[in-house]
């Protein structure tokens, strides 16, 4: 049975027929899962520069101790907003990106089930984040009460409305777009592709938009309540009229643990794909990496209140959350036993991929242990709101999530433009990446057990040696993304060598047996699914 | 599993996303603005907020309008169907999390937060220092908490006009059903019929929930200043009938689409999407009607 994918108009019987389109109509009136995958990956990668220099403007301040460059409103303002443009502008969308460019190439689909409003999705951030950023050049400033919008010091900010309109509107982003990549995944499949035969990425990507689904509306909610406590007289976080402050961090936080995951899920679910390519064996226990994956979805609407330990919890629900937070630490182990697993005696090359992919086991890794130091209640009094905590989410963020992202690109960039980036570049890329931001972050772990507050300004002169060297670390790591965005100009645009279709000698999974570039509509025809072509291998039921 | 199709479908491009993204954004940018102006200043946010809302209006009508027009044009095929039906589906469960939130705030303000300040269990000290003379409890003695904000208060009481209401929503319930049925059996006049007495119900719950809240505004001083009782009340009641309007326009857009003849007995999601939806908007009703009005 032919199968091909058609369009409403006529002439658009042939693959070359987005040549005809203008500029506008290609990118902003798309429908087409590359291009929309396209256009959130540079959005994703102008908001990492953009958290980036907000970022170095934090180091900047703690490079030596007292107040030299920036006032602390200012300093709040970039602690605030370096957080919401990493996470909502940043690391989410690029996940997305990643997504909608490789899951209807994995399973074998034309496009993204919803394809119209996989472009509104996407048009929404642009606009979300305009109003957000613009709160920085507005009287009154941008929120600086750091990104989590505690009361009642949120409700302090001029800029509140502004912040929650932009959350409502990534949260209809993030909704629409989860919808979009389950309805791809339960419905388009190609004949064949059974779920259990699905790679990984693409699992963790089912997973991680169940909990975007679940989790998004919560946070609006949260935020609704800020809005109408400033603004409309209702009283949820104020305890004369019977709230609660802390209602907001349960509300938060409820939303807050799952957003975690979705933050490192699909970054679990790349790593799951790089890492066979290279050690050129299937990868490790394929169904316990799904189970592990769905575990850690289950968990994670379960321990939020480990954030929260500080601010006076019963001791029943203290404990509570302390043994459900280190149950999580059971699946994650068995993921990183079978990445180790899946390495284990295969013949192994090390591409730039490869090289963020080990960096990730080993260097996430260090981030979950310190996670589970944190998790424990009598320790976590002392570490709580340090750096301590600051060098372990950075850890799990950036040498997890960030570091999983630039794996994937390296690993698909030759996939997606049809040309090879310069190996030598991008290993420059890695080495530099991976050294400077262990020096960037190390040291955070030691300002952190001494003592040193985050979210502050200026600190005893007891902490000035280590902050200096971490802030080195900083603008270094900064500075070698120049090298990344140098790679992929260079390999979209000017690169002679071409990709093959396969790219990478072990690569197994059906979004290689495209042309690289791959046509207009990935599947015209329907493929035929051969198990020993997937990347787990062949899966006993 | 979309593994029976002869053809797959990718819609053509559409300016209608774009569109949605631009009045969005001047609506909540109108919006924040509005918020921010001071006091007696004439602000362009709240013509901003009226231009972006009609211009969400608009995007709707048009939008939809080209997408009934495609499937009235045979060139959606069954698995976009079962695409569109996931999508309704998904969306509702985001729907239903988002009054999670707020039925998550009205279990913890009336388990936690107000019993600590009236001194029982965790949060003693609270009590012992700042409010050492309030009483716990619900309802119009300490609903609105320690300090009594917004005054003394009394409560809508549940078995006047919320039974009323939801007896309404019930019935609304059943009659929409019972035009599925007809519509399934191809009897048209039928489904106009209980279709209309559903937009009619909806109506009715509307009015009754209009009066109610005037009734506890002037004569209750039940207001949504009127501590966590007034907040909880009128925010989730408030989102709930938010709901029940959208509900009740969708379901009299079905009525005309009925009339106009857009449904056969075997291809009406338009219908069916909408009839999920409203009885998600009864079921959270009934949580409403439990622990709003009932404890």
């Amino acid at each position: 049975m032919a199968q091909a994918a058609t369009h409403d108009h006529h002439d658009e019987h042939h693959d070359e027929h987005h040549e005809h389109q203008n500029f506008f109509q290609r990118w902003v009136m798309s429908t087409n899962h590359k291009d929309i995958g396209t256009l959130y990956l540079v959005f994703s990668l102008l908001m990492f520069f953009i958290g980036g220099s907000f970022a170095m403007v934090i180091r900047a301040e703690l490079f030596k101790p007292g107040m030299q460059l920036v006032q602390p409103y200012f300093f709040n303002e970039m602690t605030t907003m370096h957080a919401l443009v990493m996470i909502f502008g940043a690391v989410m969308p690029a996940f997305v990106g990643l997504g909608n460019w490789m899951i209807p190439m994995m399973v074998g689909a034309p496009d993204m089930a919803l394809p119209r409003m996989n472009n509104l999705s996407f048009w929404i951030l642009p606009f979300a984040f305009a109003l957000m950023l613009s709160t920085l050049f507005l009287p009154g400033g941008g929120p600086a009460g750091g990104w989590t919008m505690y009361p009642p010091l949120s409700l302090q900010s001029a800029s509140l409305a502004y912040v929650v309109f932009a959350v409502h509107l990534m949260g209809i982003s993030s909704i629409m777009g989860a919808i979009n990549i389950i309805a791809t995944i339960l419905n388009m499949r190609a004949p064949g592709m059974d779920l259990l035969k699905m790679p990984v990425f693409v699992w963790s990507w089912l997973i991680t938009a169940f909990l975007l689904i679940a989790v998004m509306p919560v946070l609006a909610g949260a935020v609704t309540m800020l809005l109408t406590d400033k603004y409309f007289n209702t009283h949820f976080f104020d305890a004369a009229g019977g709230g609660d402050p802390v209602l907001f961090q349960h509300v938060f936080w409820f939303f807050g643990h799952p957003e975690v995951y979705i933050m490192i899920l699909p970054a679990f679910g790349i790593i799951s794909e790089i890492i066979p390519t290279f050690a050129r064996k299937p990868i490790f226990g394929y169904k316990a990496m799904v189970f592990a994956i769905a575990s850690i979805a289950f968990l994670s609407f379960i321990v939020w209140a480990h954030h929260m330990f500080a601010v006076g919890l019963p001791l029943g629900a203290e404990i509570f959350f302390m043994y459900a937070t280190m149950l999580i630490a059971v699946p994650t182990g068995v993921k990183v036993f079978n990445w180790v697993a899946t390495m284990w005696g295969g013949s192994m090359t090390f591409e730039t991929p490869m090289l963020f992919a080990v960096a990730f086991v080993i260097l996430f890794t260090i981030g979950g242990f310190s996670g589970l130091m944190l998790a424990l209640v009598p320790a976590d009094f002392a570490y709580h709101d340090t750096y301590f905590v600051v060098a372990h989410f950075h850890y799990v963020l950036v040498t997890g999530a960030i570091f999983a992202i630039m794996a994937a690109t390296y690993y698909w960039i030759p996939k997606w433009t049809g040309h090879m980036y310069s190996e030598f570049w991008g290993k420059v890329h890695f080495w530099n990446s991976v050294v400077w931001v262990n020096v960037l972050f190390f040291p955070q772990h030691f300002l952190g057990l001494a003592g040193m507050p985050r979210r502050i300004p200026d600190y005893n002169v007891a902490f000035a040696n280590f902050n200096m060297i971490s802030s080195i670390g900083g603008f270094l790591f900064g500075a070698s993304q120049l090298i990344f965005l140098g790679v992929i100009i260079h390999c979209v645009w000017f690169s002679k060598k071409k990709a093959t279709d396969r790219v990478w000698e072990g690569a197994k999974g059906l979004e290689w047996t495209l042309s690289s570039p791959p046509p207009h509509h990935s599947f015209s025809v329907a493929p035929v699914i051969h198990d020993e072509e997937l990347a787990h291998g062949h899966v006993e039921d | 599993m979309g593994q029976q199709q002869d053809i797959y479908y990718v819609p053509s491009k559409s300016q209608w996303p774009i569109v949605a993204a631009v009045v969005m954004f001047l609506t909540v940018f109108g919006a924040a603005h509005w918020l921010n102006a001071e006091p007696g200043e004439s602000s362009f946010g709240k013509t901003l907020l009226l231009i972006g809302f009609i211009g969400i209006l608009l995007m709707f009508f048009g939008w939809f309008r080209s997408v009934i027009h495609e499937s009235m044009a045979g060139r959606y095929n069954s698995q976009v169907d079962r695409s569109f039906r996931m999508g309704m589906m998904w969306f509702i469960f985001s729907e239903v999390m988002f009054f999670g939130a707020f039925f998550g705030a009205l279990f913890y303000i009336r388990m936690f937060s107000v019993p600590w300040l009236g001194g029982y269990g965790h949060g003693v000290l609270t009590h012992q220092f700042l409010w050492s003379d309030y009483a716990a409890s619900w309802g119009s003695g300490g609903g609105n908490g320690p300090a009594h904000v917004g005054g003394s208060f009394e409560t809508v009481g549940p078995w006047g006009l919320p039974l009323l209401n939801t007896l309404i929503l019930l019935s609304s319930s059943v009659t929409v059903t019972i035009a599925h049925h007809a519509l399934k059996a191809g009897h048209r006049g039928k489904v106009l019929l209980f279709l209309g007495f559903t937009v009619l119900l909806g109506a009715s719950f509307l009015y009754c929930q209009a009066h109610e809240y005037m009734e506890a505004y002037k004569d209750l001083n039940l207001t949504l200043g009127t501590g966590v009782y007034g907040c909880t009340f009128f925010m989730l009641t408030g989102f709930h009938g938010l709901h029940v309007t959208l509900g009740t326009i969708m379901l009299a857009i079905i009525w005309l689409r009925v009339l106009a003849g857009h449904f056969s007995k075997d291809h009406h999601f338009g219908f069916e999407a909408v009839a999920w939806y409203w009885h998600f908007v009864d079921v959270v009703w009934l949580g409403l009607f439990m622990f709003v009005y009932i404890l």
